[in-house]
C-alpha cells in the first residue's frame, strides 16, 4: 500500500499498464522530460524511454488523430490533453474516428485508446483551463466517458480504461488532484467500468454526482447525518454507458434526489440522469428532483470562480427543499 | 542579410501526354510488359467508376466519388506499395483499394451504404475510406509510429486531395511525421478542384509539395497522369521511409474530369470546354500508346481485357444487388467490443421492430 494523491494514482496506473503491456504508449504535450504539467506522467520517460513516452508538438488535433492511428495499428495509446479546455481540436478525431472505427469496419479495426485530460474549475487557473465538458463526450455514441473521484478510483478506473478494447475519454478533476491522500495498492486490480459506485448508503435521499463534486456532496451528506437525515451518495464514475439500474434502485429506496455537477445546467449530464428517473422512477419520487450545477454562463475567471462552483451550502439547501416537500 | 534556407521542388514525368518516353525510364519500367498489370488496373478502375455512376443514377448505389482521370495516381501509388504497407485513403482512391485487393463487390457494398463494405477480406490492415478531409493524414502518422516502434518494415501510405492540404490536420500530420521520422508517405492527389474551388484560389503556395518543406520533409511533384512517374515518385518516398529516413510528400498533378461526387454538378462552376481540354492528358490512352508501341499490347488484348473486366463487374454487381441487408439491430453490434448493458434495451427494441418505425 502506498499513500498517494489522485494524480499520484494516475501515474501509478500508467506505470503499471506500461509495465504489463508493451503496447501501451503515452503521448501528449510536455509528458516526457517535464512529466506533464500536473506531473501525471512523472518518471515514465526514465522508466520506459522516449519511444513509449512521446512528447508531442503543441497540436491537440494531432494528439487525437495520431492516437487513433496508433490504436488501429495495435498499440494502446494513452493520450494526454493538457487541460480539457484545449480538447476541442481533438474532438474531430474522437467523434469522427475514435468512436466509429470499430463500427465503420464491422470490427476489422478498432480503437483501444484513452484520452486523458484534467477537467473542471476551482484551481485558480487562466481562461480555458477549467472546463467541465463531459456531457459533450457522453452524447457521442461509441465512447466511454469516465471520471474518477478518489485516488483509489483513479487507479482502478484508469487501468480498466487502458485495458478496455474501445476508446475511453478519461477526465481527471484537477481540483482534487492533490486534495486528499488515500492508501492505493499497486496491485494491478482494475475497477469495473459502466458501473456507478454507491459511496454511502442511505434511506432518505439520493445524492448523485461525479468527479470533484463528490467531495462537497459527501460533506453535505455528513451535515445531513447530523440532522438525522440518511443520504445515499452515488458516484456515477462512468457517465457513458450509464449504469441507470444503480441510480433507479436508489431512487426506489429513497424517493428523493438531488443531482450535483460542476458543468453548466442546460444539457448537462444531470439532465440525462433526471430524464432516466422521470422515465423509470417517477412513481418512486416523493418530491421533484433538483439539480445543483454550474450556471449557464461562461466559467468565470478566478475572481468569480467561487460564485460559479456549486458548494456544500447549495447542495444542502437543495437537499432540504427536496426533503421538506410533502 | 543572410540566406538561412532555400528550397526547390522537383517535377518528374517519364511519359509525355502522347505516350512517348521523355528520357530514360526507371528500372521497373524498362520492361514494358511489367507495366501491363498497371494498365489493366487503370482500365478496371475507370470501368468500375462508370458502372458505379450508372448504378447511382438508377437508384441502386449511394453517393459515389468518381476518380475519372486520376487512375494513374491511384494505381501508381498502390503499385509502389508492398502488401505489408498500410493504405490510408480518402474517398477517391477506389483504384488503389482495388489494386490492394479490396474486391469490386466490397466497394459496391460500401458505396451502396453498408458498413460491411469496409470489412474487406484483402488488405486487412488498410484503413477504410475517410470522409472528413485530411483527417486520415494523422492516422498515417500513428500507424507509421506503431510500425516503427515494433521494428516492422511497413510504411503508412496516406492519400488526400489538394483541398486537404489547406486543412490543419494535413499540416499537423506532416509536422509530426517529420519530427518523429515516421515511415509515412503523404500522396496529394492534386486534381485541381476542392469541389468548386480551383487549386489557384485555395492557397498562394506555388506548389503543394513545398508544404512539406515547412515540415522539414522532402516534397516532390510528379505528373499524376503518368503512371510511371507516380509509381516512381511514390516508390522512392516509400523506399526512404522503409530505410528509416522518414516521411515525404508526393504531389501528383492530375485533373478531376468528373463532378466532385454524384451529388455535385460541376457545370455550375467550370466550363465544359475547360474540362474537354484536359482529356488530352488522359492517363489511360497515354499508357496504352506506350505499351502498344513497345509491342506488349494489342487491339485484341484490349478487347479481351474489356470483355473480362465487364464480366467481372457484372458478376460483382449481381452479387451486390442480391445481397441481403444487415439486420437493423446490427447498428449496435460493432459500437463496442461487447454490447454495454445500457444498450441492450435499445437493441432489443430495434430487433423487435424489424427496422421500421414502431410503436
Amino acid at each position: 500500500m502506498t499513500e498517494t494523491t489522485l494524480v499520484g494514482a494516475v501515474t501509478m496506473a500508467l506505470a503499471r499498464a506500461m509495465a504489463e503491456d508493451d503496447a501501451v504508449v503515452v503521448l501528449g504535450e510536455d509528458v516526457g522530460v517535464n512529466g506533464g504539467v500536473f506531473r501525471a506522467t512523472q518518471g515514465l520517460l526514465e522508466r520506459f524511454g522516449r519511444e513509449r513516452v512521446l512528447d508531442t508538438p503543441l497540436a491537440e488535433l494531432a494528439i487525437g488523430g495520431v492516437a487513433v492511428g496508433m490504436a488501429a495499428a495495435g498499440l494502446k495509446p494513452v493520450a494526454e490533453i493538457q487541460f480539457s479546455g484545449f480538447i476541442y481540436p481533438a474532438l474531430d478525431q474522437i467523434v469522427s474516428h475514435a468512436s466509429r472505427l470499430r463500427n465503420r469496419t464491422r470490427g476489422r479495426l478498432s480503437c483501444p485508446m484513452v484520452l486523458r485530460a484534467p477537467c473542471g474549475g476551482g484551481i485558480h487557473a487562466p481562461e480555458h483551463h477549467c472546463e467541465s465538458n463531459e456531457a459533450m463526450f457522453a452524447h457521442m455514441p461509441g465512447l466511454r466517458v469516465v471520471i474518477p473521484s478518489s485516488p483509489q478510483r483513479a487507479y482502478g478506473l484508469l487501468l480498466a480504461a487502458i485495458r478496455d478494447p474501445d476508446p475511453v475519454v478519461f477526465l481527471e478533476p484537477a481540483r482534487i488532484y492533490r486534495a486528499v491522500k488515500q492508501e492505493v495498492a499497486d496491485d494491478g486490480e482494475a475497477l469495473p467500468l459502466d458501473t456507478c459506485f454507491v459511496l454511502r448508503e442511505g434511506r432518505d435521499l439520493t445524492l448523485i454526482t461525479w468527479g470533484a463534486m463528490v467531495k462537497e456532496t459527501l460533506a453535505a451528506a455528513d451535515a445531513l447525518a447530523a440532522e438525522a437525515v440518511s443520504a445515499e451518495v452515488i458516484d456515477v464514475a462512468t457517465l457513458k454507458p450509464l449504469d441507470a439500474e444503480t441510480i433507479l434502485a436508489s431512487i426506489e429506496k429513497t424517493g428523493r434526489c438531488v443531482i450535483v455537477h460542476e458543468a453548466a445546467l442546460t444539457g448537462g449530464f444531470g439532465a440525462e440522469i433526471a430524464a432516466r428517473i422521470a422515465e423509470r422512477g417517477l412513481l418512486s419520487l416523493q418530491a421533484p428532483l433538483e439539480r445543483v450545477t454550474g450556471y449557464d454562463t461562461i466559467m468565470p475567471l478566478p475572481k468569480l470562480e467561487h460564485a460559479y462552483m456549486p458548494g456544500e451550502a447549495r447542495i444542502l439547501a437543495a437537499a432540504r427543499r427536496v426533503l421538506a416537500f410533502a | 542579410m543572410t540566406k538561412v534556407a532555400e528550397f526547390a521542388i522537383e517535377y518528374s514525368q517519364f511519359l509525355d501526354p502522347s505516350g512517348r518516353a521523355t528520357g530514360a525510364l526507371p528500372d521497373f519500367a524498362r520492361d514494358a510488359a511489367a507495366l501491363v498489370p498497371l494498365y489493366r488496373a487503370m482500365v478496371l478502375t475507370r470501368r468500375f467508376d462508370a458502372k458505379a455512376i450508372a448504378l447511382q443514377r438508377t437508384g441502386r448505389l449511394g453517393t459515389f466519388a468518381s476518380s475519372l482521370g486520376q487512375e494513374a495516381v491511384v494505381v501508381g501509388l498502390a503499385s509502389a506499395m508492398k502488401a505489408d504497407d498500410v493504405l490510408l485513403p480518402s474517398y477517391r482512391e477506389t483504384g488503389a483499394q482495388l489494386y490492394r485487393g479490396v474486391s469490386l463487390e466490397e466497394l459496391l457494398v460500401y458505396w451502396g451504404g453498408d458498413e460491411r463494405g469496409s470489412d474487406f477480406a484483402g488488405p486487412r490492415r488498410d484503413f477504410p475510406v475517410s470522409v472528413p478531409v485530411a483527417s486520415q493524414c494523422l492516422h498515417a502518422v500513428g500507424v507509421g509510429y506503431a510500425m516503427k516502434l515494433r521494428r516492422e518494415p511497413g510504411v503508412a501510405v496516406c492519400v488526400c486531395g489538394d483541398g486537404a492540404t489547406s486543412n490543419g490536420a494535413f499540416y499537423e500530420a506532416i509536422n509530426c511525421a517529420g519530427a518523429w521520422r515516421v515511415p509515412a508517405v503523404f500522396v496529394v492527389n492534386n486534381n485541381q478542384w476542392a469541389i468548386s474551388l480551383p487549386r489557384t484560389v485555395q492557397t498562394a503556395a506555388e506548389t503543394l509539395a513545398q508544404k512539406a518543406i515547412a515540415a522539414g520533409i522532402p516534397g516532390v511533384q510528379v505528373d499524376g497522369n503518368d503512371v510511371i512517374a507516380v509509381r516512381h515518385g511514390v516508390g522512392e518516398a516509400i523506399a526512404r521511409a522503409r530505410a528509416g529516413e522518414g516521411a515525404s510528400v508526393v504531389e501528383a498533378l492530375t485533373y478531376r474530369l468528373s463532378d466532385h461526387t454524384t451529388a455535385d454538378d460541376a457545370s455550375r462552376y467550370r466550363s465544359p470546354e475547360a474540362v474537354s481540354e484536359r482529356w488530352a492528358a488522359d492517363p489511360i490512352p497515354r499508357l496504352r500508346t506506350f505499351l502498344a508501341e513497345a509491342g506488349v499490347w494489342s487491339k485484341a488484348e484490349e478487347e479481351q481485357l474489356i470483355e473480362t473486366i465487364n464480366g467481372e463487374i457484372e458478376a460483382a454487381v449481381e452479387r451486390y444487388l442480391a445481397a441481403r441487408p444487415q439486420p437493423p439491430e446490427a447498428m449496435f453490434d460493432y459500437l463496442y467490443a461487447e454490447l454495454p448493458r445500457a444498450l441492450a434495451e435499445q437493441r432489443a427494441a430495434v430487433a423487435a421492430s424489424r427496422g421500421d418505425d414502431h410503436d
